[in-house]
């Protein structure tokens, strides 16, 4: 269950950084499925798991950068450029894997950094779940309550606050709204791209089409559900996580034979909707939200 | 005299924003502990000027020196580095976040890192010796609106301004919380800060301003010191320019009809629920032109939406043609032949991405000669606006032009004459005039004068007094919800209605 929530609560978390000020990146989605296509290449090449994480992470980061100049500097519309380019990724990588493997798998490298602390491993139950899982699981754990005091307690979680509830107020502060944007951005960027990349070399390990399969969207999802809220966003992407890993065992269990693979796969989106339907309705959006910020205005 | 006497020195300021030059060869001077009063109507280029000093905008030609020293500011953070703030006019707090956060993050970017704990301490020391107290840790939306001026001034103080600029700062007060105001702004002067005081109110100004510059549409008209004002009619005159009496429109008709509209103590809030329109009472009638002058945000906008059905009305009664028409909608007044010409063209009056032809179907769709059944007959649609864009020579313009692409001035004359084509028997004009060239002006003023001799009865909402004197037959003014004085066009002078509009008696 935390494996399986891990890329969801990473692309999160930076997404709730990006959505505080202000910025909808629907290209989430997009940088996400990049980076686990450049993070698969980067460990078959050099075979290594952490060098195709650093891949993945770099991507991320690139690509968060050229949307930023989108967004911010020449301030296009986010959603439709979001759509576009996480459009554009599938069509990109699935036609490189192509190109490069055609029909054959390639082989991952061995999972390296696998936290296994063999004697509480053995524990019934909870142990195997807490106690032996790749190390960037429990990264990404400690990065929420990291977040969580950023956010709430430092001048530059309050900044990045501000952003969101009107540029102009902080412009007039003096705040640089447009480095600060493309801070979060880039914060952002390099979390999606270690969960695309983590995706792909920790969890399923294996490349395919479209591999993100809209986890991208489900942690934008996530993010308006928990209101904006690293702690919270933890408790989103864990409830998603069992949809997944429950979803997962109905299969590989082989109960409900007669119940189309399909249906089970739906749940979790399923459990999605619902936590958006149930919570984000009285949710207070930041009034800047998805709006490009320009300061001479008449 | 030496630069250094001067805190602060604006020389030859021009800014301009597409279409408009806001701000045309402006110098403007600062000294220290004087309160400087900057006074003009809307759009006289007060607020562009203080947001040119902020460092909000950029000039386009011009040069600022701040204790002698050229200096260049490429935004709000650089100004305030010089010492220089700014409390605008709808305020720059984060609604979300308490007192000390909001002082905060103005605080950091002028390099003063500092504890919330550190940063309450300082804004209750800082508020004491202002002699009022506020709460640093109760969240900004839970303070009144004077509380919240306060928290702007001291966030300012705190950053270490020396110049502080107040744009319109009395306009969201209570009468009480402007005398709370007035004994800050004396205590920062005599603390040897500079303020500058936005307004267009001129009794504000002879209250507490030690010197007075007054802008009129861009230009600087002059500065004056309080202690050599003898009569406040120096001032009216520079606000207004009324040194010449304008000739009588001879076209205005002087044969009035029957009544058309009669308001009686009608009271309407204002979006924010506040009385806008407080007991107002008049009528109109046929072939009359009532010009209401008045200053924007006196409630004329307030009363012509009431008008016309577009806002709810408190309390009051209003008749048309002796017919009780209080409470109906505006598409059943417009069917009554009652049209609005609204004052904000972009985002009320025209839909910029939609063609001419489709602007003008905007209040007509129901009428039987655009229809075939279920359909808009385009054919009959086009034909009819390409009547209207003869008639009222839309230049350049055809059926199919998106609104957008014309300029301000036709787009204007299409509002204009979209209204009051067709039987319109109560036309209700609000600033029909503003923001288009000299001869647009001129057409659209016959126009209305036309109509007016066809029978029709217009209430011309303007804050301009050629605009008033040069159509009415009637002068009504309106001061802060109140009709002042309803005068004769023919016994009436500009001194009269100039004095009425910003709130003053005669001496």
């Amino acid at each position: 269950m935390l494996r399986v929530a891990t890329p969801i609560l990473l692309a999160a978390l930076g997404e709730c950084y990006v959505e505080n000020a202000g910025i909808l990146n629907l290209g989430i989605e997009g940088i996400m499925l990049f980076s686990a296509f450049t993070s698969f290449l980067g460990a078959i090449a050099v075979n290594s798991s952490i060098i195709g994480l650093l891949v993945g992470l770099g991507t991320g980061l690139l690509l968060s950068l050229i949307l930023a100049v989108l967004y911010v500097t020449l301030k296009s519309d986010q959603i439709v450029v979001g759509i576009a380019f996480s459009l554009s990724a599938i069509g990109f990588t699935s036609l490189y894997f192509r190109l490069l493997f055609g029909t054959t798998l390639p082989k991952l490298p061995v999972k390296e950094w696998i936290v296994n602390i063999p004697e509480l491993a053995t524990i019934p139950i909870i142990g195997r779940a807490f106690f032996n899982q790749p190390f960037l699981v429990y990264v990404s754990i400690a990065l929420v309550p990291l977040f969580y005091y950023i956010l709430y307690r430092t001048r530059f979680g309050l900044k990045v606050r501000a952003l969101g509830e009107n540029p102009m107020v902080a412009d007039t502060a003096g705040v640089n709204v447009f480095l600060y944007r493309y801070i979060v951005m880039l914060i952002g960027g390099l979390l999606a791209g270690l969960g695309g990349a983590y995706l792909t070399l920790y969890q399923v390990s294996l490349f395919q089409d479209n591999l993100i399969q809209g986890r991208g969207y489900v942690a934008i999802a996530i993010v308006m559900f928990a209101r904006w809220n690293p702690l919270k966003i933890l408790g989103g992407a864990l409830l998603y996580g069992s949809a997944e890993a429950f979803a997962g065992a109905v299969q590989a269990l082989g109960y409900l034979r007669t119940v189309p693979a399909e249906i089970v796969l739906m749940f979790p989106y399923i459990i999605t909707i619902l936590g958006l339907v149930v919570l984000a309705r009285r949710a207070r959006f930041p009034p800047a939200f998805a709006r490009p910020y320009r300061r001479e205005m008449k | 005299m030496s630069e250094k006497e001067y805190t602060v020195r604006m020389v030859g300021i021009t800014k301009s924003f597409p279409g408009v030059v806001a701000n045309k060869n402006i110098d403007f001077d600062l000294e220290k502990s004087e309160i400087h009063g900057l006074l003009g109507e809307n759009g006289a280029g007060k607020t562009t000027l203080m947001n040119i000093l902020s460092g909000f905008y950029q000039p386009d030609e011009g040069e600022i020196y701040v204790e002698g020293k050229r200096v260049k500011m490429r935004s709000p953070k650089d100004a305030l580095k010089l010492g220089i703030g700014m409390v605008y006019q709808h305020f720059t707090l984060v609604p979300e976040f308490k007192v000390v956060e909001n002082v905060l993050l103005g605080l950091d970017v002028v390099g003063k890192k500092l504890s919330l704990n550190v940063i309450a301490s300082l804004i209750e020391e800082q508020a004491k010796q202002l002699g009022f107290t506020v709460n640093p840790w109760s969240k900004v939306a839970d303070l009144s609106l004077g509380e919240q001026q306060r928290v702007e001034i001291l966030k300012v103080l705190l950053r270490g301004a020396k110049v502080i600029i107040l744009d319109e700062p009395t306009s969201v007060l209570a009468p009480v919380e402007i005398t709370g105001l007035f004994n800050v702004l004396k205590q920062l002067a005599s603390q040897g800060k500079s303020v500058v005081f936005i307004t267009h109110k001129l009794h504000e100004v002879m209250e507490i301003c030690d010197r007075i510059t007054v802008l009129r549409a861009g230009r600087k008209i002059g500065t004056l010191r309080r202690s050599e004002i003898t009569s406040t009619l120096e001032i009216v005159r520079m606000m207004f320019g009324v040194e010449a009496e304008p000739a009588v429109a001879a076209e205005v008709p002087k044969i009035l009809g029957r009544e058309v509209l009669k308001v009686e103590n009608l009271i309407v809030q204002s979006d924010r629920g506040v009385d806008a329109v407080k007991g107002v009472s008049f009528s109109i009638r046929e072939g009359e032109i009532l010009g209401l002058a008045g200053i924007d945000g006196n409630g004329q906008k307030e009363l012509a939406e009431a008008i016309s059905g577009i806002r709810k009305i408190k309390s009051g009664r209003i008749y048309y043609k002796g017919e009780d028409i209080t409470g109906l909608s505006s598409a059943e007044l417009h069917n009554r032949g009652i049209t609005y010409i609204t004052d904000d063209r972009v985002s009320e009056g025209l839909i910029q991405d939609f063609k001419l032809v489709e602007n003008i179907l905007l209040k007509d769709f129901r009428r039987k000669d655009v229809r075939r059944g279920l359909f808009i007959d385009w054919k009959k649609a086009s034909k009819k606006a390409e009547e209207l864009i003869k008639e009222y020579e839309l230049a350049a313009a055809k059926p199919n032009s998106l609104v957008q692409t014309l300029s301000g001035g036709t787009q204007q004359k299409l509002l204009v004459s979209r209204e009051i084509s067709g039987e319109a028997s109560l036309i209700i004009a609000n600033q029909p005039t503003h923001g288009v060239d000299a001869k647009t002006t001129v057409y659209i003023r016959k126009k209305l004068i036309e109509k007016a001799s066809k029978g029709s009865a217009v209430l011309l909402i303007s804050n301009d007094l050629d605009e008033i004197f040069s159509c009415s037959n009637t002068i009504a003014v309106i001061y802060e919800g109140k009709i002042l004085g309803i005068l004769d066009r023919q016994s009436a002078t500009r001194e009269d209605v100039a004095y009425l509009m910003i709130g003053a008696k005669k001496v």
